[in-house]
């Protein structure tokens, strides 16, 4: 679907969050001079397409206790990369399942996991044994643990400057 | 973080729906009150255990990019090139992690054709080769963090 100026303004207003009230797509409206109900259309129209995903909270797995943030990373020939990256996003404690582009030489691998946990042992624990229920012991793979973390935000689509002046100011 | 902010965490994850009241649904599965749930909820989000109540996009679908990103950042120069890097607003994520490729970030752009450009921005702020794994497929996990 094309963006009208209106659905512009309207993400702009609510990529960084929604007031938490009762009736928060009312607030949205009165912000940007529309009604409750304009705004819940577009959105669930958005919704529909797919350009939103869903409504709801981002989780800081960090704050929760999720301390251990591996990414696990494989060198899958390319013919086998759609039936085991099934087989991996599958996993309970696999939470993003991605295929991605080798860069040679520095970087072979092709398929990246994420795996939460909540120590490094029990994370490392639990990929051995996902190793050896699928049989992936001949698959090359590495497991990056993350260090320290600079910077976490949701991605941004609409230009700062495009916000209205409420918003941006919330946002420093 | 108590056993009903846990709850709370989990009801939220799968969404909530996009209607003039969204919150009375999970409230009442969770036999609380709206304004509880909702103090609740202002409260976690300022213990930053949530960032923010909002829409998850689907960047592809907007129109926009997001590419995976790695550079091979040397050790006493690591702070240095964190914070050039930082300074991109493209930049949304940003992770140490254990390899010879040691700096792992994500760019988000409104438009694809803009990431190619914030990569040569950052290899000239920072002297260092970008890896830009943009994601080819995405397997379907679903939403299981259980807290």
């Amino acid at each position: 679907m094309v963006l009208n100026e209106q659905d512009r303004e309207l993400i702009a207003a609510i990529q960084g969050g929604l007031l938490l009230v009762a009736e928060p797509y009312a607030a949205i409206a009165a912000q940007l001079g529309l009604t409750e109900t304009q705004v819940i259309a577009r959105l669930q129209l958005l919704q529909e397409t797919g350009l939103i995903k869903r409504m709801g909270v981002v989780v800081k797995h960090r704050a929760l206790g999720y301390r251990a943030n591996a990414m696990v990373v494989w060198d899958i020939p390319d013919a086998e990369v759609e039936r085991i990256g099934a087989l991996l996003a599958d996993e309970t404690c696999v939470t993003l399942c991605y295929q991605r582009p080798r860069r040679l030489p520095a970087w072979p691998y092709n398929l990246f996991c994420m795996i939460h946990g909540r120590e490094r042992d029990s994370v490392l624990r639990r990929l051995e044994q996902i190793i050896e229920f699928h049989g992936l012991e001949k698959i090359p793979h590495t497991v990056l643990f993350s260090g320290r973390s600079f910077k976490q935000r949701g991605a941004h689509y609409v230009d700062k400057a495009r916000l209205p002046a409420v918003v941006r100011r919330s946002h420093g | 973080m108590d056993s009903i902010d846990a709850s709370i965490v989990n009801h939220l994850q799968d969404g909530l729906p996009v209607c003039p009241r969204p919150f009375d649904a999970v409230a009442e599965n969770l036999g609380l009150s709206v304004d509880e749930l909702l103090s609740r909820l202002q409260r976690l989000l300022d213990d930053k255990a949530l960032t923010r109540f909002g829409p998850m996009y689907n960047a592809e679908s907007m129109g926009g990019a997001l590419s995976l990103c790695a550079m091979q950042v040397p050790a006493e120069r690591y702070d240095d090139v964190a914070g050039l890097v930082n300074a991109f607003p493209e930049v949304a994520h940003n992770y140490e992690r254990e390899h010879l490729l040691n700096m792992w970030f994500v760019i988000a752009t409104e438009r694809p054709q803009q990431a190619g450009a914030v990569i040569s921005q950052i290899e000239q702020a920072t002297g260092c080769r970008v890896y830009d794994m943009p994601k080819q497929q995405e397997f379907y996990v679903g939403l299981k963090l259980v807290v």
